[in-house]
């Protein structure tokens, strides 16, 4: 159950056009099972010249028309309308099931050539690389955000034997489908882009695209398994899309 | 069909109002990074606010058009031109098949849009045709125009815009335009330092007084790298703080981001979705176009004003756009 009273979320404007709902104060699982569920809900409602939100670590940012909210008497700015009217629909909430989000199996291959910090993120920690590669597959991940770059995911908690702080000087281009980690996070390329993780792994799957409806194969709240294969696994699963 | 790209310019890129409801997924907005001068340039082809035009940045392209078409200049004024007249803006031009439309020195402003009636047709990605450079989707195959690209409109458009064409006769210029044309503030558009305003973030009250009182007492330029991404600002390194961490949170255009280095970054058109560094607050979002229009080596300080007071200018600028549309209209039937 979500019950959050009111007391539970807090509002504050974020320019004239969005306003941010804070669900909780660290990013943690519950938190962001509150905050999927709270921003289905809020989505459900088709509130009018509500344009975007964003779930993030402890909030939710909501993009909207302020033209859309005004008060004929003025009284009230469109944001405090925009805040009533998301407040009026609380209680209902209170009744609303938290579940858990889908559970997302990843292959990825943990080989050399696909994992350029692997020895020096093994070696950091004292472990092998065969026992990065049973932590890292062995955890079932909760999507705590999508953002960085289209289609990215922040994925945790990463056990704490993996945590290293992101590379001093970040790597001008990290190839589509890299799987990494830097401090509490992992998460995975979805284009080849400029980073500054640890990479341990790559993955045939696309994270994202464009022409799809839904355009991430990941979204915030979803669950995400990795699930070890070979490199010839790899190239097969990469042909085949 | 409507016109050849020759050369490309800069960087001329398709863009709309922008890209909403996918920034859940980390899909940036996009967009015109002057909204105001899309609207206006729409408008005045008979178009709707959200149809696709050309975004032309300081160094304008040259343009052969292969049919007669309405088009619409808006914005930063480019020094564009027909043959060797200079192409009126803020009103309609009637261009003739086989004009040739070039830009020169940039006189005012950074960004300049060009409109033409029906609206630019190129597919739409996840609702909408802005081009979002960095993934490489949307506009004119996710990229900026290049020489040899060919510009399609859709058909359409006001049907009096339509009559305005059989009633004019094509000067030997190549183009033919009505006398009226929209007006602009072009003093507010030339202050120096620009006055933006701002509501102060969730994080104000964080800053030191030295820090707030520096970020409305000084003026700041614009930095070399500043992009449709974000404004890099310089002049006024505002702290070497350490705020501690901030969770990630969903920025929005205009969000004044602080990074360690202290030059504050304000989000443009192409802005991720999401923001880890502390923020002074949000430019009010009538000012972006303003603010869209400086270029690198421009100066600008900042003015607080409070949320109400920014909601009521974004409502008086909506009033003010919705009677430049009417008084188009009126114009036009004349």
């Amino acid at each position: 159950m979500l019950n959050p009273t009111n007391t539970d979320l807090s509002f504050s404007p974020l320019g004239d056009r969005a306003l941010l709902v804070e669900v909780g104060d660290h990013a943690d699982p519950a938190t962001v099972a509150r905050i999927r569920a709270l921003a289905d809900y809020l989505a459900r409602l088709r509130l009018p010249g509500v344009l975007d939100f964003v779930p993030a670590l402890c909030t939710i940012g909501v993009h909207y028309d302020p033209e859309r909210w005004r008060d004929q008497s003025e009284a009230r700015t469109p944001y405090e309308m925009l805040v009533a009217r998301i407040q009026q629909a609380l209680p209902e909430l209170a009744s609303l099931e938290v579940s858990d989000g889908p559970l997302r199996e990843i292959p990825v291959c943990y080989e050399p050539e696909f994992a350029e910090d692997m020895e020096a993120l093994a070696g950091a920690h004292g472990l092998s690389t065969e026992q990065v590669i049973e932590i890292h597959s062995g955890t079932v991940y909760t999507v705590y955000m999508i953002g960085f770059a289209p289609g990215f995911a922040y994925l945790g908690p990463l056990d704490e034997r993996l945590e290293l702080p992101r590379r001093e000087t970040p790597r001008a281009r990290v190839p589509a489908g890299s799987v990494a980690v830097a401090n509490q996070y992992t998460g995975i390329y979805p284009a080849d882009l400029p980073g500054g993780w640890h990479v341990i792994a790559r993955t045939p799957l696309p994270l994202f695209d464009s022409s799809r409806d839904q355009p991430s194969l990941l979204g915030a709240g979803d669950r995400v398994q990795f699930v070890p294969i070979g490199a010839a696994a790899f190239r097969k699963l990469q042909r085949g899309r | 069909m409507a016109a050849e790209v020759i050369r490309a310019g800069l960087l001329t890129t398709v863009q709309d109002l922008g890209r909403f409801g996918q920034q859940r997924f980390g899909v940036p907005v996009s967009g015109a990074m002057d909204s105001r001068s899309l609207s206006i340039a729409n408008r005045l082809v008979g178009n709707g606010d959200n149809a696709a035009a050309l975004e032309i940045t300081l160094v304008g392209p040259v343009l052969r058009f292969d049919s007669h078409t309405l088009i619409a200049l808006c914005g930063g004024d480019l020094g564009a031109v027909v043959g060797d007249k200079p192409l009126p803006m803020n009103r309609p031009v009637w261009i003739a098949a086989g004009s040739r439309l070039a830009f020169g020195r940039c006189v005012t402003g950074c960004r300049a849009y060009l409109a033409f009636a029906g609206g630019i047709d190129v597919p739409e990605v996840l609702g909408s045709r802005s081009t979002y450079l960095r993934a490489g989707f949307g506009g004119l195959q996710g990229r900026a125009l290049k020489a040899g690209d060919r510009i399609e409109v859709m058909t359409g458009g006001e049907s009096y815009f339509l009559r305005l064409r059989e009633a004019r006769a094509f000067s030997d210029d190549g183009f033919a335009a009505p006398k009226w044309s929209v007006r602009v503030d072009s003093e507010r558009l030339m202050m120096r330092p620009q006055l933006v305003r701002f509501v102060a973030g969730r994080h104000w009250e964080r800053l030191t007084p030295g820090v707030r009182n520096r970020f409305v007492g000084e003026n700041f330029g614009v930095g070399a790298a500043s992009d449709r991404m974000g404004y890099r600002l310089e002049g006024v390194e505002l702290d070497k703080h350490s705020f501690g961490d901030i969770a990630s949170e969903a920025v929005t255009l205009g969000t004044i981001q602080l990074p360690p280095d202290g030059n504050p970054i304000v989000l443009m058109a192409d802005r991720q979705t999401i923001g880890g560094y502390p923020r002074v607050g949000e430019v009010a979002s009538v000012d972006m176009p303003l603010l869209a229009q400086l270029k690198p080596g421009d100066t600008l300080r900042f003015e607080r004003i409070a949320l109400v007071e920014a909601q009521k200018l974004v409502h008086a600028q909506t009033s003010a756009l919705a009677q430049i549309g009417a008084s188009i209209m009126a114009a036009g039937s004349r």
